[in-house]
Order: structure tokens, then C-alpha cells, then sequence
């Protein structure tokens, strides 16, 4: 190889090396979402765990000193309640949702292979439109003088009109109408993955229907419900419109108080330590079973 | 799985839980050419709704917003989430795996802590709240989906088109632009497409990132339906899900288009 001046400057100058060296090519390509994600979610975060261990000062100010206080406050009874019933609140949705679109999920995997992306499809289809408004339709139907009372009071099949509107009922309606589709779509993967010859073997073997069910079909769907119990317990936890919009002020979850400690009582270390909180169960709940389940294709639909 | 019918009783109850997904919006949308204002009962035709949410000044700046902030968080998210795309299917480098797991933290963590995190940020570095703010916490929440989705595409690319192109005489640059791009479209697409409507439809951050003066349509509905029923929500509504379905439909049409 000679070594003249001409060569050795076309090696070091900088569209060779971005030409020949593929590890600065990858950081090049990914640099500007590394930063910006860097500033914009990485220090965003650290901030907030920096701040969960402050104090807030007289004016809603925060005040610099190392302290525990915030995390010994939110086992206080007032707020270990609020997070107990959060647990229910996401606990129910996610039992409700698992009833309903387990059947749903079945029927779509079990449909011929070119009506499923028709039907999943139409499951999608009245999620693109916004979110507070599909909670406002459930408002005009759920509210005393609304649709729901209205025809039952026509029909004569109540005297008096339902309070329905206002009350942890209707917050649990309102959520398993948003959080639905997140649990029938992992669960139609899995399910949709399960061989047929899998549950013919069953059958061939002697199992009834629902025998087959029960020791092939649900254990073998698992993946799909655990991936789905996280999309929509995690979410529910931290939901804070629902609650808003549809239970008054009778309905608190972990979310409002979030909401509450940053926007109207001005505690942020408080509402950061809150939010902590909440990241630590979503990681640990979500680190648990995509290790244990070994899975991740659900989690990605 | 098989392919026979499923059952009965499997059928109805799949039907009925359609229902439950389709009646609300329905109502929604019949609802807003009715001319009673209390929403109950069904009086008689009209588009006079349609006419008073027309001549809403808020919402019409609230829309203007809205569309402003979605294109531009959709524009810079696509560009260099696709990058991103790029630099995680086919490179390997210093930090990959921590670039891979921080871009699943807006994908996995609560909305509500994500946006008292940026509120947070932005406080501290004293940055105006307004609509910059919210463009750019679009932005953060918009680009690990358009990674996502763009990965997804890669995932099958046949790279040896790409190497019959450089030995065809064609350079990186226009070997990507010529042979890359073209394939890997469809998922750039839909992942901006994702991105569009995400934008679109957040309320969440939104709200922790708009400060007292900016408002964007999901703040101004919200605050409508706050504490009334009005008939000119049910118009917006169903104008919002004409637009969408629009949408839908010219991405679909793009889609078959290209492949």
C-alpha cells in the first residue's frame, strides 16, 4: 500500500469514515433520537425521582433537602386507600375485560382466516376516534335524564331513573370501553397461534369440548391474557379522565391524585414520589411476566 | 385455528359486544342533527349544530392547534424515528441496548407520569407552556411508535436488492433513496399515519404540557363535556370520526398503492 499524502487524507477525512465505519453510521442515524429522547424523557424522569425525595415548601415551592417524607405519606391511611382502590379499579377492569373479550378474541381466531382482519379491524375502528368523546357518548347515555333512562322509563321498565352517572359503576363502564380492545388483541394472538391439530389431538384422545378447552386452549392463551392484564391494569391505574369525567368526585385513583398534587394543591414532591410509585409497580409487574412468560410478541400488537 | 364456524352462541355474543362497541358513537352521531338541546329523545332534523360549532371561535383555533401541532410532531417523529429504525435493524454500536430500552419508556409507562415529568422538565429550565411545549412532548411520545413500526418493516427488507444496486454502480446515497426508501415507504407511512393520529387523539400529556393559554381540540372538548351536554360536541364528534374514517381510507388506498 503506498502511503502518499492524497490517500492518506481521503482515509481520514469524514465522509470516509462515515462511509466505511458501520458503528458510526448506526450512531449518526441514531443520534438525534438518543438526544432528543435523552433530554425530553430520560432527564424529564430523573427529575421526578429527584424531586419524590424534596419537600414542598409554604408557597407550593420545592424545597431542596434529602427526605423520606413522601414515601412514609402515601402509606398514610388516606392514601394507601386511594392506592388499595386503584388496585380494585384495575383489578375489575382487568377481570371484565378478560370476560368479554376472551369469547370475542375466540370467535375472531376461530373465524376463517380471511374475514379475522375484517373483525379485528372493526374492533380498532372506534378507537381512532378521540378519546373524550367516546366518554362524552357514554355521558349522554349513562346521565339520569340520558338515553339509558330515558328508554326504560318509556318502556315502564323502571319508575324511577337510574344514578348511574357519577358513581365507580359508571367509571367502570367508561373503562372497560377504552381499555377493551388492548386485551382482546394480545389475546387473539395467542390464541390465533394455537394448531389446530393441537386441539384435535385432545379430541382425538377422548376430551370433550370443554375439556379441550380447559387443557389445551386456556393454558396455552395465557401469554396473550398477561399481556393484555398489563395494557390495561397499568393504564387503568393511572387513568385520571375517566374518574374526572364519569365519577364525579367520589372516585379518586392514583392518577388523580398525581393530577391533583401538580396542578391544584402544588405538592410536587408529593405527586412525584405518587408517580414513582406508579412506575415502580408498572416495571416491576411488566419486567415479572415478560420474564416469567417469556413472551413479547403480545405486548407489540 | 379451524376452520368451521364457531359456535352459535359464540357468534351472538361477539355480535352483541360489536354492538356495545358501535352503538355509543352511533347515538353520538345521530344525536347531532337532532333539535332538542337536552339530547334524549329523537324531535326532528336540523344542522344548526353543525352551524353554532362553526361559528365557535375556540374551536376553530382549538383545531387549528390541534392539526398545526399533529403535522409537526408527525413530520420530525417519522424523520428521525425512521432513522432511528435504521441504525437499530442494521447496526450495531456503543449504547445500543440503553438506546432500545429508553425508547419502550413512552411506550410502557402511565401517561399521567410522563406528563408531570415533562411539566416538571419545563418548569425547571423555565420554558414558556404553550404550544411549543406540546409540539414537542408529541414529538417524545410519537417517536418510539414510529420506531416501532418502522423496525416491524425492516425486519423483512431482502438486502440483497439493496447490494445489486451498489453493484449496478449506485452509491449509498442514492441506493437509499432509489431502492431503500421506496421499500421500507409503507411502514414509514403507517408509523406517521400512527403518529398523526396519536397526536391527534392525546389528552393526557397534552394537558400537562399546554399552560394556561393554548388549547388544542382534546382540551376543548373535554372542557365542554365537563359539566354540560351540548349538541355541538355530538357535531364535532361526528366530524372527527368523518375525518378520521377519511384518512383511514386514503392510507388504505396509499398502501395497496404501493405494494
Amino acid at each position: 500500500m503506498s502511503t502518499d499524502k492524497p490517500e492518506l487524507k481521503r482515509k481520514h477525512s469524514l465522509a470516509h469514515i462515515l462511509r466505511e465505519n458501520s458503528a458510526v453510521q448506526g450512531i449518526a442515524l441514531i443520534s438525534p433520537t438518543a438526544i432528543y429522547m435523552l433530554i425530553f424523557i430520560v432527564l424529564p424522569m430523573i427529575l421526578v425521582a429527584v424531586l419524590s425525595f424534596m419537600s414542598r415548601g409554604t408557597y407550593g415551592n420545592v424545597v431542596y433537602e434529602f427526605n423520606f417524607q413522601n414515601y412514609v405519606r402515601l402509606v398514610d391511611p388516606l392514601y394507601f386507600r386511594i392506592l388499595l382502590y386503584s388496585l380494585g379499579v384495575g383489578l375489575a377492569t382487568m377481570v371484565f375485560t378478560i370476560m368479554i373479550g376472551y369469547p370475542l378474541a375466540y370467535f375472531i381466531a376461530r373465524s376463517p382466516a380471511r374475514k379475522r382482519s375484517f373483525y379485528l379491524f372493526l374492533i380498532l375502528l372506534p378507537f381512532w376516534t378521540n378519546f373524550i368523546i367516546r366518554i362524552y357518548a357514554w355521558i349522554m347515555i349513562l346521565r339520569t335524564q340520558g338515553l339509558l333512562n330515558t328508554v326504560l322509563l318509556d318502556l315502564g321498565l323502571i319508575q324511577d331513573p337510574l344514578e348511574i352517572l357519577y358513581t365507580p359503576t359508571a367509571v367502570l363502564i367508561g373503562m372497560v370501553y377504552e381499555f377493551l380492545p388492548f386485551m382482546v388483541l394480545p389475546l387473539y394472538t395467542s390464541l390465533e397461534k394455537i394448531e389446530n391439530a393441537q386441539m384435535e389431538a385432545a379430541a382425538d384422545l377422548g376430551a370433550r369440548p370443554w375439556k379441550v378447552f380447559l387443557r389445551v386452549t386456556l393454558p396455552l392463551s395465557v401469554p396473550g391474557m398477561i399481556a393484555g392484564s398489563i395494557l390495561v391494569f397499568i393504564p387503568a391505574m393511572g387513568m385520571f379522565v375517566v374518574p374526572d369525567l364519569m365519577g364525579g368526585a367520589k372516585t379518586v385513583l392514583v392518577g388523580n391524585v398525581i393530577r391533583n398534587q401538580f396542578l391544584t394543591s402544588r405538592d410536587w414532591p408529593f405527586g412525584a414520589a405518587a408517580s414513582m410509585l406508579l412506575m415502580i409497580l408498572t416495571l416491576a409487574f411488566t419486567l415479572y411476566y415478560t420474564r416469567k412468560a417469556g413472551f413479547g410478541e403480545e405486548l407489540l400488537v | 385455528m379451524s376452520e368451521k364456524k364457531p359456535a352459535l352462541w359464540l357468534r351472538i355474543f361477539s355480535f352483541l359486544v360489536y354492538l356495545y362497541f358501535y352503538l355509543p358513537i352511533l347515538i353520538l352521531i345521530v344525536f347531532s342533527f337532532n333539535t332538542q338541546k337536552l339530547n334524549v329523545r329523537w324531535e326532528g332534523f336540523t344542522l344548526k349544530w353543525y352551524e353554532v360549532l362553526f361559528n365557535d371561535s375556540n374551536v376553530m383555533l382549538a383545531t387549528r392547534n390541534t392539526l398545526i401541532i399533529a403535522f409537526i410532531s408527525t413530520l420530525v417523529a417519522t424523520v428521525i424515528g425512521t432513522m432511528a429504525a435504521l441504525a437499530l435493524q442494521r447496526y450495531r454500536f456503543p449504547g445500543y441496548t440503553l438506546i432500545e430500552s429508553i425508547l419502550y419508556i413512552p411506550v410502557i409507562i402511565p401517561e399521567v407520569v410522563m406528563g408531570i415529568s415533562l411539566l416538571a422538565f419545563f418548569a425547571l429550565i423555565k420554558f414558556q407552556l404553550g404550544l411549543v411545549t406540546i409540539t414537542i412532548s408529541h414529538i417524545a411520545f410519537n417517536i418510539p411508535f414510529v420506531t416501532l413500526v418502522v423496525r416491524a418493516r425492516l425486519h423483512g427488507f431482502d438486502k440483497s436488492i439493496e447490494e445489486a444496486s451498489m453493484d449496478l454502480g449506485a452509491n449509498e446515497l442514492t441506493t437509499f433513496w432509489r431502492v431503500t426508501l421506496p421499500t421500507i415507504m409503507p411502514g414509514v407511512l403507517s408509523g406517521a399515519m400512527l403518529a398523526f393520529t396519536l397526536s391527534l387523539d392525546d389528552y393526557v400529556i397534552t394537558y400537562f404540557s399546554a399552560g394556561p393559554g393554548a388549547t388544542t381540540l382534546p382540551l376543548r372538548v373535554f372542557s365542554m363535556v365537563r359539566f354540560a351536554v351540548t349538541p355541538e360536541v355530538n357535531a364535532l364528534s361526528t366530524l372527527w370520526v368523518l375525518t378520521v374514517l377519511v384518512i383511514l381510507l386514503i392510507s388504505q388506498v396509499v398502501q395497496k398503492r404501493q405494494t
